[in-house]
C-alpha cells in the first residue's frame, strides 16, 4: 500500500518537475519560435497559431526530450507544423504577402518599444528599412530563409540550425552562403556588389 | 568581382565563428592577399548588420503567451497543482498518502489528464489538414506505414462494409507517449482511434465536452475510440473492430 501510494506522489512529482523544466526549458524560446514561424509563413495569424500548435505538441513530446539543445527541438517542432500548415495552405488559397501587415508590424514594434530620440522623419526611415530587410528576408526560398533566420536572427549554431532543418553541415553553409549572397543583392547599393554575378552554391 | 569560389564557405563560417584555428589563420591569410575576398567579406558583415538591426526579427505578441497558457491542452504547474484536491496540500501529503482512500483516488486523477487529451486531440485533429498524415482507405497502405514509426504495431482492419470506412492514419502524441491514430468515418463523422502501449486495464466508456470516448485493451495495447457519433454507435464499432482485428 505505502508504496503505491508513495509511487503515485513520486509519479506526481515527475509531472511537476517535467511542467517546470518545461517552462524553464522551452518556453522562454517563444519569441524564437515566433521569429522563426513568422519568416517561414509569411503570415502573423497563421504564425501565431503554428507556434501555438507546436507548443502544445512539445508539451506533450516533453518527457521524451533527449537532445541537448532545447531550442532546436523546439524549433523543429515550430518547423514542421509551418510545414503542415503550408501544405494545407497550398491546396486551399493562394499566398498573398501583405504589404500592409508588414507595416502595422513596424508600427507596433515602434509602440513596444518608444525611442524618445530620433525624430518623426527618422522613425518613418527606420520603419521602412525594417520592412524593406523584412521583405528581402521573406522573399527569398525556403531553405535558404530558414537557414538564414535561424543563423542571423536566432543565433543558432551550424549544428543547431543542422539538426533543425535535418540536413549536413555542409549544406548548412552552403545555403547560408547562397541566402547572404541574394541578400546582399537585395539590400546593398550596387556599387558594393561588385560585378553583381551570381556565385555558385549548391 | 566577385570572391574566389573555394573561400565562399570559409569566408562565412569565418564571420559565423565557426571554423577552428587553422581554417581561421587560412582564411585570414587569403583575405589579406585577396581584394575580392576583402570585399566580400565586407559585404558579408553589411549584410550581418542589416539583419541584426534592432526590428529586424519579429517579436511574439503578448495575446500569444497569454492564448498558450490558457490552452486546454497545457496545463503547466498551476494547473497540475489545481488537480489535487486542496486537502492534499503538502504537509498533511505524507499521512494521508499511507491510507487506502489516496490509493482509491489514484486512477481518476492519472485518468482525467488522458481523458482530456484523448478528446482535445480528436478535436485539434478535426482542424483543416490535421486529420491525417497517411491518407487512405486502404489498411494495407496504412499498416505498414505505422512501422518505423511506432514501435508497436496497430490492428488496421477494414470496416467500411459496416458504415466505417478507413480514411488514414497518424502519429500523435498522448500524455507524452507517441500514439497511433487510426482515422475511421461515420457518415460525416470521423471517428479517431488513439493505440498505445499499456497494461491490459478495464474497458470504459464515458461522455466528455459532447464526444464519447470508448477504452479497450487488447494484447498489451490500449485502445481509446472519440467521436462525436452516438455512445451506442461508438460501442458498436468497438464491437466490430475487436471482431475483425482477432
Amino acid at each position: 500500500m505505502k508504496t503505491i501510494a508513495s509511487s503515485f506522489f513520486g509519479a506526481r512529482r515527475t509531472a511537476v518537475g517535467q511542467a517546470d523544466r518545461f517552462h524553464q526549458l522551452i518556453l522562454p524560446h517563444l519569441d524564437g519560435a515566433y521569429n522563426l514561424a513568422r519568416y517561414l509563413t509569411r503570415d502573423a495569424v497563421l504564425a501565431e497559431d503554428v507556434v501555438q500548435d507546436a507548443m502544445v505538441r512539445a508539451f506533450r513530446a516533453f518527457a521524451q526530450f533527449r537532445g541537448s539543445s532545447p531550442r532546436a527541438w523546439l524549433f523543429a517542432i515550430v518547423r514542421n507544423c509551418c510545414h503542415t500548415t503550408n501544405s494545407q495552405k497550398a491546396g486551399a488559397v493562394s499566398l498573398v504577402i501583405h504589404e500592409s501587415s508588414l507595416s502595422e508590424e513596424a508600427s507596433s514594434q515602434v509602440r513596444q518599444h518608444p525611442d524618445p530620440g530620433p525624430t518623426p522623419e527618422d522613425e518613418m526611415l527606420r520603419m521602412a528599412e525594417i520592412g524593406q530587410v523584412r521583405e528581402a528576408i521573406e522573399a527569398i526560398p525556403e531553405p535558404f530563409r530558414e537557414a538564414i533566420v535561424l543563423r542571423e536572427l536566432e543565433d543558432l549554431s551550424y549544428a543547431e540550425i543542422a539538426e533543425v532543418t535535418g540536413v549536413p553541415i555542409g549544406t548548412v553553409m552552403s545555403r547560408l552562403a547562397r541566402a547572404r549572397t541574394m541578400l546582399a543583392k537585395q539590400l546593398l547599393p550596387a556599387g558594393r556588389m561588385g560585378d553583381g554575378q551570381s556565385r555558385s552554391a549548391k | 568581382m566577385p570572391a574566389c569560389p573555394d573561400q565562399e564557405l570559409l569566408l562565412g563560417g569565418l564571420i559565423d565563428n565557426e571554423l577552428d584555428a587553422a581554417n581561421v589563420a587560412m582564411v585570414e591569410a587569403h583575405v589579406s592577399r585577396c581584394q575580392d575576398c576583402r570585399e566580400e567579406l565586407e559585404r558579408l558583415q553589411a549584410v550581418r548588420n542589416l539583419l541584426k538591426a534592432e526590428g529586424i526579427r519579429h517579436v511574439a505578441p503578448e495575446s500569444l503567451a497569454r492564448r498558450i497558457a490558457a490552452a486546454p491542452e497545457f496545463p503547466p504547474k498551476a494547473a497540475n497543482e489545481n488537480k489535487l484536491p486542496s486537502w492534499l496540500a503538502p504537509g498533511l501529503a505524507g499521512a494521508i498518502a499511507a491510507s487506502l482512500a489516496m490509493v482509491t483516488l489514484l486512477p481518476p486523477a492519472e485518468n482525467s489528464i488522458v481523458d482530456e487529451q484523448i478528446v482535445s486531440s480528436h478535436v485539434r485533429s478535426l482542424q483543416p489538414g490535421h486529420l491525417t498524415d497517411v491518407q487512405t482507405t486502404n489498411q494495407h497502405i496504412v499498416k505498414p506505414w505505422f512501422n518505423g514509426r511506432i514501435d508497436f504495431s496497430p490492428p488496421v482492419p477494414e470496416l467500411a462494409d459496416q458504415g466505417f470506412p478507413l480514411a488514414g492514419g497518424r502519429l500523435d502524441s498522448i500524455d507524452g507517449k507517441t500514439v497511433a491514430a487510426i482515422v475511421y468515418h461515420r457518415r460525416l463523422h470521423t471517428v479517431n482511434l488513439f493505440v498505445w502501449t499499456a497494461k491490459d486495464s478495464a474497458e470504459r466508456s464515458f461522455v466528455k465536452d459532447g464526444f464519447a470516448v470508448t477504452e479497450w485493451s487488447r494484447n498489451g495495447l490500449r485502445f481509446a475510440a472519440v467521436s462525436d457519433i452516438p455512445p451506442a454507435e461508438l460501442r458498436q464499432f468497438e464491437t466490430l473492430f475487436v471482431k475483425r482485428s482477432s
